[in-house]
């Protein structure tokens, strides 16, 4: 077992810690433990995948880490900060778009200026220069000229595309991906693969992929961790040492297509 | 056939199966030679329409106007208790039962007792048609609250946003087509309503004209009423239909040109 430890070989200040949190759902005899005693810490900057056999608990690890979940037992913290109650102002992307109907594709990435501080204050006065700042952000993402447009009239990779910029326009410190290209076809995967790291390098936010794509994982990681089949532990802690940026072309190297075998061996050993 | 014959028949078809129905009807009459006074030919039904238009209108706008009242009161107090039953769990565990026990009962029970409480005149019709097209309002309101994607719920709190934010920014956009929805259901309950109270105790509207119609043995005149409720309540279904449409583009998505 390679378990890591509390304190992280890495330098810089950690910005998420979770200590021994376990997490069940349910009550009495029904309880069912869907995560158990999970140790991590996210430096500030880092971008993290949490890989595993689907029902391990990934996505639990992600509500619980925004404080969408109280946990069972343990502790986690942000900032130092204990969390009790949703954090604020974390972007948050999934599978499904939940991108709003009755929005135009803009007015959907206006959402979080309207809730989160301080851009709530100067939402109505400053208008003019929010919809600048998401016109340019829709820009970066290959979407310029479509704020117009509904969401239901956008193709699913620009639906993703758009919701990636609405979980990021209010510049977030930590942004939560819960398999977001998993519903998408492999070409525009990939395409949105690149999109993500660019975002990433310029903006250095601290990301925490959910996935059950290893190349994806690979491509997208400083870090990987493995969860086991339920109840989710984390088993293997994984630095991707691959410079970055990354391309397609990477994903076909040697030390890459490695990496991502070591990682699927050990998933393998899960289901046997 | 063209595409423009195709589409041309689409929108003569209510009107075609209509004049077969009336068609119908007719000969029937003539053939079986059914008594006037048990089921009147459309063609005598027309003719009294077009004979008597001055009562039959003025009868029919005093059923119009109680029923818009009733039904907008409907709306108002619906969206109301809507929005509250579906946001809150504990008003939905509280008011569920007895709301759907109040639907259960005979509206048509409650006009007596409205006509002591009320006496003879348009309250009684306006608080009937108000009850009688309150549920579905409510039913549908809460419904669109209640179904909202636990994700979008997830964004939304994860961005910080109160309860009261979620309510405006998420929940009443969502719960509008199920609004506009109850509406067309909820204005011909409310027509029902009104006709019911002038019916079974009252002075005014087309229930009460249709009422003494028969009393005399009027059976065109009667006949004459039914049709000009039908009329009424198409046209306001239409209505809100139209305005249905209007105000929620987006749910219509699948049947706009993209």
């Amino acid at each position: 077992m390679t378990t890591m430890s509390a304190a992280s070989a890495e330098t810089g200040e950690p910005l998420v810690e979770m200590n021994g949190v376990s997490l069940a759902y349910g009550r009495g005899k029904e309880q069912m433990l869907a995560l158990a005693d999970a140790t991590l810490s996210i430096r500030k900057g880092e971008f993290i995948a949490v890989v595993g056999p689907s029902g391990c608990g990934k996505s639990t690890l992600m509500k619980l880490v925004t404080g969408l979940l109280p946990p069972t037992s343990g502790e986690i913290r942000v900032h130092g900060q204990r969390v009790t109650r949703p954090v604020r102002g974390i972007g948050m992307a999934f599978q499904n778009p939940t991108l709003m109907p009755w929005r135009t594709t803009r007015d959907n990435i206006l959402l979080p200026l309207e809730v989160v501080e301080p851009h709530k204050q100067r939402f109505r006065a400053n208008k003019a220069e929010y919809v600048a700042r998401v016109e340019k952000l829709l820009a970066s993402v290959g979407l310029g000229g479509f704020g117009d447009k509904f969401p239901w009239q956008l193709s699913g990779g620009m639906q993703q595309r758009s919701n990636l910029c609405r979980a990021l326009v209010h510049e977030p410190e930590i942004l939560m991906l819960d398999e977001p290209f998993g519903a998408l076809d492999a070409f525009t995967r990939e395409d949105l693969w690149a999109v993500m790291q660019a975002l990433w390098l310029e903006r250095k936010f601290t990301a925490v992929l959910v996935t059950h794509d290893l190349r994806e994982a690979v491509y997208l990681a400083d870090t990987i961790y493995v969860m086991s089949k339920r109840p989710g532990r984390i088993i293997v802690r994984k630095s991707i040492d691959i410079p970055r940026p990354r391309t397609m072309e990477t994903t076909y190297e040697p030390h890459f297509v490695d990496i991502v075998h070591e990682l699927r061996d050990r998933i393998h050993q899960e289901y046997a | 056939m063209t595409d423009a014959g195709r589409n041309a028949l689409r929108i003569a078809m209510p009107w075609l199966v209509m004049a077969g129905l009336l068609l119908v009807w007719e000969l029937s009459c003539i053939l079986f030679q059914i008594a006037e006074i048990i089921l009147p030919r459309p063609s005598r039904i027309i003719e009294v329409m077009i004979q008597r238009w001055d009562i039959l209108l003025r009868f029919c706008l005093e059923t119009l106007w109680t029923t818009v009242i009733g039904f907008l009161l409907a709306i108002f107090f619906g969206l109301l208790l809507g929005l509250a039953i579906g946001a809150s769990p504990f008003v939905y565990s509280g008011l569920y039962p007895l709301l759907i026990a109040f639907n259960a009962i005979p509206k048509v029970a409650i006009v007596p007792i409205l006509m002591i409480w009320l006496g003879v005149g348009a309250a009684p019709a306006i608080i009937t048609a108000f009850v009688i097209s309150f549920f579905p309002i409510v039913v549908n309101v809460a419904t669109g609250l209640a179904t909202i994607e636990p994700e979008m719920r997830d964004v939304m709190r994860s961005l910080g946003a109160t309860q009261y934010e979620i309510l405006t920014k998420v929940g009443i956009p969502r719960a509008m087509p199920y609004l506009f929805a109850s509406l067309k259901v909820a204005i011909t309950l409310a027509f029902i309503g009104s006709v019911i109270s002038e019916t079974v105790g009252g002075n005014r509207g087309i229930g009460f004209l249709m009422l003494s119609a028969g009393a005399r043995n009027d059976a065109p005149t009667t006949f004459a009423g039914l049709v000009a409720i039908a009329i009424m309540g198409v046209l306001m279904y239409a209505l809100c239909a139209l305005i249905e449409k209007r105000m929620t583009r987006w749910a219509f998505r699948g049947e706009m040109a993209v």
